[in-house]
């Protein structure tokens, strides 16, 4: 099947099959930074922005994609790297296989809650599991970093 | 996963109806649990172009499309306001944001499973299902019907309910429910309780209690229901556990309703 598609500002056209799954399409389109992580749609590895929502991209069609914006982290590298240093600086990034799913959560979460609570933010990322930090380091980097956001500093 | 070779994004009912009717036909809904089988299918069913995407409030209730996510039961303002946050609380502990911006009420509904949260607030609210070509039938019966070939359209949920409250324990966060209790308070002001995730399909507990039951009766009513109502054990929990969890949760959920803010309807 023919779908043509926005991936991170880029039309993209291509032959897909019906059970293709959006996760293949964009590592075929070179996104290597969305994974398969546990294939059970449950670990977040494979998040991606579809029509700038996060999606678990192993349980979307690529076919459903069709006429869709599609973001990965590729096309976020600006605020990611940003988000990202304030990950190093917390230790919050031990082997980092989590990490590009759940900087596309966290810079999501950011865009629709400006200013969430404690609460907020661990609801928001439930869907993101990391099997080294204990997400203390990560709930740090994202308070200091949404606290550098309001501030202005970045 | 499962292997497809043809996919039809269906353009109107008729056409998704028809393309059911074989065997190695599915309708795809949110695709999360239809992903983890290892079917080999001739044709997904894609609902995606028919506009079944709204949550509509009409005069009777609400009107919620097959192809509504559980982020938008869990984010629609107006739905939630009107039942308490019911939704938003039941949905809320299903995996994360991502998973639920791709499930959807219909696949949920459809699979009829034991495990479903949702399915638990939409029995404690009276709600109906729509079906293409049958019609409305209560949530009651659909649960009780066998898988055919018919096309889910919509879940009507009416204003019968004015208060809802949802409970819920899982053993660690967003793994499947060991227990679900919701507990909705109807016009005439009796208590309608279900108890799901018992590990079977959400069921109501018999009751005749009401907003203004005592503790006593609440307790003596609740014991008698929940002996009478099926559990039973798995990994998450054993039956009994699940008994004494749905007493226990229940009553949390009544005295939620208690404490709540009734509808504006």
């Amino acid at each position: 099947m023919q779908i043509e598609l926005k991936l991170n500002g880029r039309v993209c056209k291509a032959d897909v099959s019906p059970d293709m799954r959006l996760l293949d399409f964009v590592r075929e389109q070179g996104c290597a930074s969305v994974k398969c992580g546990c294939d059970t749609s449950n670990c977040g590895l494979c998040t991606l922005w579809l029509d700038g929502k996060p999606v678990l991209s192993c349980s979307v069609l690529a076919v459903r994609a069709n006429g869709h914006e599609v973001t990965t982290l590729e096309g976020l590298q600006a605020d990611a790297a940003e988000f990202g240093a304030f990950l190093s600086d917390e230790g919050a990034e031990q082997c980092g296989y989590c990490s590009p799913g759940f900087i596309m959560n966290v810079l999501a979460m950011v865009k629709e809650l400006p200013d969430p609570t404690e609460e907020q933010i661990q609801h928001y990322l439930a869907g993101n599991l990391c099997r080294c930090s204990g997400y203390q380091g990560q709930l740090r980097a994202i308070r200091k970093y949404l606290l550098a956001k309001q501030e202005g500093k970045l | 996963m499962f292997r497809a070779k043809q996919y039809l994004l269906a353009q109107s009912l008729e056409e998704a109806y028809a393309a059911n009717q074989k065997r190695t036909a599915t309708v795809v809904g949110g695709m999360c649990w239809l992903k983890m089988s290892n079917r080999q299918i001739q044709t997904l069913i894609d609902l995606s172009a028919l506009g079944l995407d709204t949550i509509t409030r009409t005069d009777e209730g609400f009107s919620i499309g097959a192809m509504v996510t559980l982020r938008q039961l869990e984010t629609d303002a107006v739905l939630n306001e009107t039942f308490q946050n019911a939704f938003a609380d039941a949905v809320r502990p299903i995996v994360g944001v991502q998973f639920r911006n791709c499930a959807t009420i219909g696949g949920s509904v459809w699979g009829r499973f034991g495990f479903s949260d949702v399915i638990a607030v939409l029995l404690a609210l009276k709600a109906k299902v729509e079906l293409y070509p049958t019609g409305v039938v209560e949530l009651d019966d659909f649960l009780q019907m066998p898988y055919d070939n018919q096309i889910l359209v919509r879940i009507l949920v009416p204003f019968t309910a004015k208060k809802a409250a949802v409970q819920s324990h899982r053993n660690t966060a967003t793994d499947f429910p060991v227990l679900v209790a919701v507990a909705s308070e109807l016009a005439d002001g009796s208590l309608r309780l279900v108890a799901g995730a018992r590990p079977q399909k959400a069921a109501l507990v018999n009751t005749t209690l009401t907003a203004q039951s005592s503790a006593e009766e609440i307790e003596q009513q609740l014991e008698n229901g929940l002996q009478q109502m099926a559990f039973c054990s798995n990994m998450r929990g054993s039956a009994e556990y699940r008994r004494h969890l749905a007493k226990v949760l229940l009553k949390r959920a009544i005295a939620q309703l208690k404490e709540g803010t009734a509808n504006a309807d």
